[in-house]
């Protein structure tokens, strides 16, 4: 679900052909029939949007019908636990959590508390602004005091436990529901409830698998979590053939967020600390709370041994290992928040590297505006992409938007090495780094981004030296010594030092667990400790998968520690026996008092399944021998979310911040803690309770194509690849080109309350029309590779979407939006603005549009509006 | 069929001259053909690489010779892909050695209508001038309840996904003693 | 079906027993059936062109029924060969922009979207609030275009065959009231077939095609001097010459891949392994073996194309797995080598231009039935 694998992820999608040709059934839910529906035994067409719908009727069926692994569920999840009584459910409030404030349109989740853990009231405001669920990416948010037990009942019937609890939310997810708001008849779902159960349980697993279908929502972290509660209900996370699978669309986007270019993370997870992080005892409180179970109880140990990689001697117990050098954030600091600060002025400079923003990201005027407003611009990439190029030739220059002439951005276009003119690691979508070798030297200016980093900063500390201002003391103690070999640093050097190094010794440490808060280690990233230990670089093997055994060990290295499947100690029973020899993976021997099997176990390889914590203990020591989940605080799997999570601890469905009908299920239309940026540059086409949605009447989607790549830099300028999808098209049911008068390869354009975008049309069978509450929904797709430079220019598509973003991971609803289709070309110039702005008109859409979160009870349409403060520029 | 068991298959063929009446094969072939062989055969050396598009990880091997990629395909080793790649990866050597390549700094000034050349250190001495006072500019202290901030928001900067986990840590590393916060990644688009 | 029913006339040789060698398998290539060297089976192509002592005769087994439609196979064979672009052409054939094999497309990766299910493959249109099929107004809004190109569409051969000529006339295509309710869509990567008879080779006059000690067909370029003669005799439309060059191209099977051990590219790019590389006789025991776990699958409509060494062509070098009739993929349903009727291939120059149009209408013009698949 949410992903086009055959297409994006082809070779990749062999092993599902594998799977396949032994016996696995594909099933493919998705809003169009792609290439990999044509490969599936069954394509599910629902309505782009609606998948937690979906997916909440899945979990109806498995609960209504006790469907679920009870053993699993009741040894590794926190089903079991109970919840305090002041938890109000969607249930009981109209779709909305306790503890919600439309002022600031977030919760104070508090009450989303276990019974027996403490909570303290907690503005969520502060959190929705810094993505701080985000931060937990390799682990769970903290709970307080969950080491000394938390109220439990084990036969799973009290009404205050979490099964319940959950039975009780999903209860009206039923088959009817499902069909009446995804347009998927019922016996269709009720087909795939009956696959995906089956499949499922002690002898057989069944593996899910998503992209960004998924994540590009306002209720993204939501869907994820649903099919997550799919998965852990049904017994397959930790187990062979089973988990979720997050197919990522970059070489090394996993890295990037593992050691982050993200404005709220550290390496590994660690959170930028905010403005109210007095000192580092304070930011690590915030990390883990006192008497917590896991792995995240030595963060300690993570975050010294990183600022001992940062500022190297100078970071000492002292002076709190130089913790004050580190920069502040206090909100949404986010890639579309500083475009529009762009925008507005805020922001002077601006370093694009291997990103084609103009033509890839949502609202990609909005974006070249913003590059228009800067003083310089930094852009570093392969070929000359069009972000480079905005003031030539963006389609603002034809509206009469941007002139060159008035354009005061300065620009620097510095040529990057490609990936066989430097070494290093890219960590692919299974956490694993494989290293490269340089395969030949770069040519001319070209040069790696490790190179022009490494010289930027000898350059920019060149030129503090000797300053005394406090400003720049973290510049001046910056460790930034790593080895050259000629001008090039060496990334052999910087990966040994993520990896972590001995002070003492000055060796390699062999993994996180050797890792120490009393500034004797310094490591880059944790999580990716052991990736050089025993001072071998583990990312550069390369044993032939000829030549060894079934989990590959030998190639590459996957973090943490060399383990290919996360909590893989649930593919053994709670006796730590394997559920079935036929899934077996690691198991207990008992002989030799380990952990052992076919993968390596993620768990303390000599704790013994019946070990239970002394009384006092916290962190990894506090782990039961059958708490599998160990980086959680309670040790278990969580199918409610006590904390941790912005817009409420369950999934629920809430329509599409644009969307052409009303949420069925509750009077809260979308999802009340999305984050919109009501502003005259940003409107939002209406939805309802709304009026005038009828002027954007069809859903829209877009997606890539496999003969593409996401904003077109690495393939629209390469003959081979343009001649495959040479021209920007847009896809149409053949009952939606009859109601349109769309005829096949002839133009039309689509328009949105943003832009209007011409394209080819492609009529196809592909597309369906769905039915949703008695009226015909139709749905228009489009790929978005293109842009005005290349062999293969065309509009660009992102141009028609707005920024709306999910409130936990600030990432853009551009999955679905509403829109209007019509046959021919766009106006052009000037009359395109004109154009746009007649639908404006029509829809009656202003910066208020869709700012107004809460519609939940009587509210309806009626709470208090989300704008921006007003600019000068905003009047009328 | 696998590289090795094809290989296996004819460790020592060899050609023989035989019969060919009609004169459409052994007795037609040129000078050229006979001579064949995979260019793959003559490189200097072979590196191993990863795809760089897509984060599946597709396993390369880069066939260099005189100092030039002349071929790149997947490796077999690899559990990942068994060698395979898909049309991008396929296009990996067009994308290396293609002319849309640039190869020399661009520089647009403010109002200017063209680009134009600039040396490379001379650009990296302006940006790294520019980078500071854009810092300067745009510093915080404290918040407005004088906790402090200690940063700027003065520059940001877009991009990551792309890169090597190495350059990813140096540019973090940078910012984050920069004062600048503003970094940003595909991952969160 | 090319498998059922292959041309008769596979009688002795013309030729007596010859000097050829045993193949590697130990098989006496005298014993059996054995045509003569312009038509039937030949069970040694290589040995018939004179390689006395040669490896085994490969080829690609293509089984479209796991094709992800990637085209992986067209550039890891243009990045091989250093085969130029193609035109930059948005088509409307589906996903299909390279239109047909042609001196600078050596694989094409057809896809045909049809109103009918795939084994026991559920679309999920039932239910849904569906009107006509709209695969009849693109395929005329395709056949109109290709009217209008220089050759009448001969230069984008393998489109969908719904195309018709030289009028389009489909069951409700236009006008059917009923709504659509099964769907599939079937993308197959085409090759040169490396015929066992191979007509490019047996018409060529300068000794530019010749038959390699792979059993394979290639061009010299070296030798080539585009008379253009080969482009009339493959019944198949394939080999063509390149503007700008005159030379005729087409693939090779990877030649100088293949004398190395090495695979052809496309086949060790593919990922689903839908493109099989190996020899002949392996392959055609795979291909038997999966159109029996197809038909036991519900997939009754699998066949195999080209795998018949009694067919018109004395079988191909590289063959099929179809889940349609072949002229669904723009392949001929019956290909038969020019030379069948003409053993003196020097007689053929003179009826060249006959069989261009011969060639043509093979591709192109349906094999009855003329509804929709």
């Amino acid at each position: 679900m949410g992903s086009n694998m055959a297409e994006a992820h082809p070779v990749g999608f062999q092993w599902v052909m594998e799977a396949k040709a032994r016996g696995a059934k594909v099933i493919h839910v998705d809003p169009r029939f792609t290439r990999t529906s044509a490969l599936a035994d069954r394509h599910v067409a629902l309505r782009a949007g609606t998948d937690i719908a979906f997916l909440g009727g899945v979990i109806h069926h498995i609960l209504s019908h006790g469907l679920d692994f009870r053993e699993y569920v009741r040894a590794y999840t926190n089903a079991p636990f109970l919840l305090n009584e002041r938890y109000q459910d969607t249930e009981d409030l109209d779709g909305l959590f306790s503890g919600y404030d439309p002022h600031t349109a977030s919760y104070d989740p508090s009450s989303w508390a276990y019974e027996s853990t403490a909570a303290r009231e907690r503005p969520g405001h502060r959190a929705k602004e810094q993505a701080a669920p985000y931060r937990h990416g390799a682990g769970g948010p903290a709970v307080e005091d969950s080491a000394d037990g938390i109220a439990a009942d084990p036969t799973l019937q009290h009404p205050r436990c979490v099964y319940q609890v959950l039975k009780r939310h999903f209860a009206r997810y039923t088959p009817q529901m499902v069909e009446r708001i995804c347009g998927v008849p019922r016996e269709v779902f009720l087909e795939v409830c009956r696959a995906w159960t089956e499949n499922s349980g002690r002898e057989r697993t069944a593996a899910l698998v998503y992209s960004v279908g998924w994540t590009q929502h306002s209720t993204g972290a939501q869907y994820i979590r649903a099919g997550s509660i799919i998965q852990l209900l049904l017994g397959n996370i930790g187990r062979p053939g089973g988990g979720v699978y997050a197919l990522r669309g970059h070489a090394s986007i996993q890295g990037s967020t593992d050691i982050p270019t993200l404005f709220n993370l550290l390496p590994g997870y660690l959170p930028m600390p905010d403005a109210t992080h007095e000192d580092l005892a304070a930011y690590l409180d915030g990390v883990r709370r006192p008497g917590q179970k896991g792995f995240w109880g030595n963060a300690d140990a993570y975050a010294v041994s990183l600022l001992k990689e940062y500022w190297g001697q100078a970071a000492t117990a002292e002076n709190d290992y130089c913790f004050g050098h580190l920069p502040r954030i206090d909100g949404d600091h986010g890639t579309y928040r500083t475009a529009m600060d762009m925008v507005d002025g805020k922001v002077f400079g601006y370093f694009l590297l291997g990103q084609n923003p103009a033509v890839g990201s949502a609202h990609g005027r909005l974006q070249r505006l913003g590059m228009a407003n800067l003083d310089w611009l930094v852009v570093r990439d392969l070929n000359m992409i069009e972000s480079a190029t905005f003031w030539k030739d963006a389609p603002e220059i034809e509206t009469g938007e941007i002139v060159t002439e008035r354009c005061r951005t300065e620009v620097f276009f510095f040529p990057a090495a490609s990936h066989v003119e430097k070494s290093g690691t890219f960590t692919q979508t299974q956490r694993m780094l494989q290293w490269r070798d340089q395969a030949v030297e770069p040519s001319g200016d070209q040069r790696s981004e490790l190179w022009f980093f490494y010289h930027l900063g000898r350059l920019v500390k060149e030129r503090l030296a000797g300053s005394t201002d406090e400003r720049d003391r973290p510049v001046l103690d910056l460790a930034w010594d790593y080895a050259t070999e000629g001008d090039e640093p060496s990334a052999a050097d910087v990966l040994r030092r993520i990896n972590g190094i001995d002070l003492a010794t000055g060796r390699a440490v062999g993994g996180y667990t050797e890792l120490k808060a009393d500034g004797s280690t310094a490591c880059g990233c944790w999580i990716y400790s052991g990736v050089y230990a025993d001072e071998v670089n583990q990312a550069r093997r390369r044993t032939s998968r000829f030549e060894q055994g079934p989990y590959e060990a030998e190639w590459g290295w996957t973090w943490p520690l060399n383990r290919r499947v996360l909590y893989n100690r649930a593919s053994a029973d709670p006796q730590g026996r394997p559920w079935s020899e036929r899934k077996a993976l690691v198991w207990w021997d008992a002989e030799r008092g380990e952990w052992t099997g076919h993968d390596t176990p993620d768990f303390e390889k000599h704790k013994p399944p019946d070990y239970r914590p002394p009384e006092g203990a916290s962190g990894p020591e506090a782990l039961g021998g059958d708490d599998a989940f160990i980086m959680m605080a309670d040790g278990k799997a969580w199918l409610f979310a006590p904390t941790g999570l912005t817009d409420g601890p369950l999934p629920t469905h809430y329509e599409p911040h644009e969307s052409p009908v009303r949420n069925l299920l509750y009077g809260q239309q979308a999802n009340p803690t999305r984050k919109v940026y009501g502003r005259r540059d940003n409107p939002s086409n209406p939805a309802p309770p709304e009026a005038h949605g009828e002027v954007f009447p069809f859903v829209f989607t877009a997606s890539r194509l496999t003969e593409h790549h996401t904003a077109g830099g690495m393939s629209r300028q390469l003959p081979y690849l343009s001649e495959l999808q040479p021209e920007l098209f847009v896809e149409v049911s053949p009952e939606l080109a009859a109601e349109r008068g769309l005829r096949h390869l002839d133009w039309a354009h689509v328009v949105t309350s943003r832009a209007a975008v011409e394209a080819r049309v492609v009529v196809t069978d592909r597309l369906a029309p769905l039915r949703v509450e008695g009226r015909t929904v139709h749905q228009v797709w489009m790929p978005y590779h293109w842009g005005p430079t290349g062999l293969a220019a065309g509009d660009v598509v992102n141009d028609l979407i707005g920024v709306v973003v999910e409130p936990n991971v600030l990432i853009q609803e551009s999955k679905v939006l509403t829109c209007d289709i019509r046959p021919g070309r766009r106006p052009r110039g000037p009359a395109l603005l004109e154009y746009v702005q007649g639908y404006r008109r029509r829809a009656g859409i202003t910066p208020l549009t869709g700012t107004r979160v809460m519609t939940a009870g009587d509210g309806d349409g009626h709470g208090p509006a989300h704008t921006e403060p007003d600019r000068p520029e905003d009047s009328p | 069929m696998g590289v090795k068991r094809w290989v296996g298959a004819w460790p020592v063929y060899r050609q023989l001259t035989g019969a060919d009446r009609l004169g459409r094969g052994r007795a037609v072939q040129s000078r050229r053909s006979a001579g064949l062989g995979p260019r793959t055969a003559d490189a200097d050396r072979v590196a191993d690489s990863v795809c760089p598009y897509c984060a599946v990880g597709c396993a390369q091997r880069v066939y260099v010779k005189d100092e030039r990629v002349v071929q790149i395909e997947g490796n077999p080793d690899s559990p990942v892909s068994r060698g395979r790649l898909c049309p991008k990866g396929s296009a990996s050597k067009q994308l290396v050695t293609g002319p849309q390549r640039e190869r020399k700094v661009r520089y647009r000034p403010p109002y200017a209508t063209e680009w134009q050349d600039l040396d490379l250190d001379v650009a990296m001495e302006m940006v790294a001038d520019r980078v500071l006072d854009a810092r300067r500019r745009g510093w915080q202290d404290t918040d407005a309840s004088g906790r402090p901030l200690r940063r700027t928001l003065g520059f940001a900067g877009l991009g990551g996904a792309t890169l090597d986990n190495e350059e990813n840590y140096l540019i973090k590393k940078l910012f984050t003693a920069l004062g600048a916060i503003q970094i940003e990644n595909q991952a969160r688009i | 079906m090319t498998d059922e029913h292959g041309p008769g006339g596979c009688g002795p040789g013309e030729y007596g027993p010859d000097e050829r060698s045993p193949d590697k398998h130990g098989r006496p290539d005298g014993r059996g059936p054995r045509g003569h060297s312009l038509y039937g089976p030949l069970e040694d192509p290589a040995a018939d062109a004179g390689h006395r002592e040669h490896p085994p005769r490969v080829g690609f087994f293509t089984d479209t029924s796991v094709c992800i439609g990637c085209k992986a196979c067209e550039v890891a064979c243009k990045e091989w060969n250093d085969v130029p672009e193609d035109g930059l052409d948005l088509l409307g054939m589906s996903f299909d922009n390279t239109g047909m094999l042609g001196a600078s497309s050596w694989r094409h990766v057809a896809f045909v979207e049809q109103e009918r299910p795939l084994g026991r493959q559920d679309a999920g249109l039932a239910g849904l609030p569906t009107g006509p099929s709209g695969t009849g107004q693109t395929a005329e809004v395709v056949a109109d275009a290709l009217r209008e190109t220089p050759r009448g569409g001969g230069e984008l051969g393998t489109g969908p065959v719904d195309l018709g000529f030289p009028s389009f006339d489909l069951p409700g295509a236009a006008t059917g009231a009923e709504a659509r309710t099964d769907f599939r869509w079937l993308m197959a990567s085409d090759v040169c077939k490396h015929c066992t008879h191979a007509g490019c080779l047996d018409v060529c006059p300068t000794g530019a095609l010749f038959r390699t000690e792979f059993g394979s067909v290639v061009v010299q370029p070296d030798i080539c001097n585009g008379c253009g003669y080969c482009v009339s005799g493959c019944p198949y439309g394939v080999i063509d010459r390149r503007p700008g060059d005159g030379r005729a191209w087409k693939c090779t099977l990877c030649y100088d891949r293949l004398r190395g051990g090495l695979e052809p590219a496309c086949a060790q790019a593919c990922p689903t392994d839908s493109i099989q590389f190996g020899p002949l006789d392996e392959l055609r025991e795979r291909a038997d073996r999966r159109l029996e776990h197809l038909h036991e699958a519900g997939v009754e409509e699998a066949r195999l194309y080209g795998r018949d060494p009694g067919d018109g062509v004395g079988g191909d070098g590289a063959f099929f797995l179809l889940l349609d009739e072949p002229e669904v993929y723009g392949l001929p349903p019956d290909p038969v080598v020019p030379t069948r009727d003409l053993p003196s291939m020097w007689k053929y120059a003179g009826a060249a231009a006959s069989a261009l149009l011969a060639a043509t209408a093979a591709v192109f013009v349906k094999s009855g039935g003329g509804g929709r698949r």
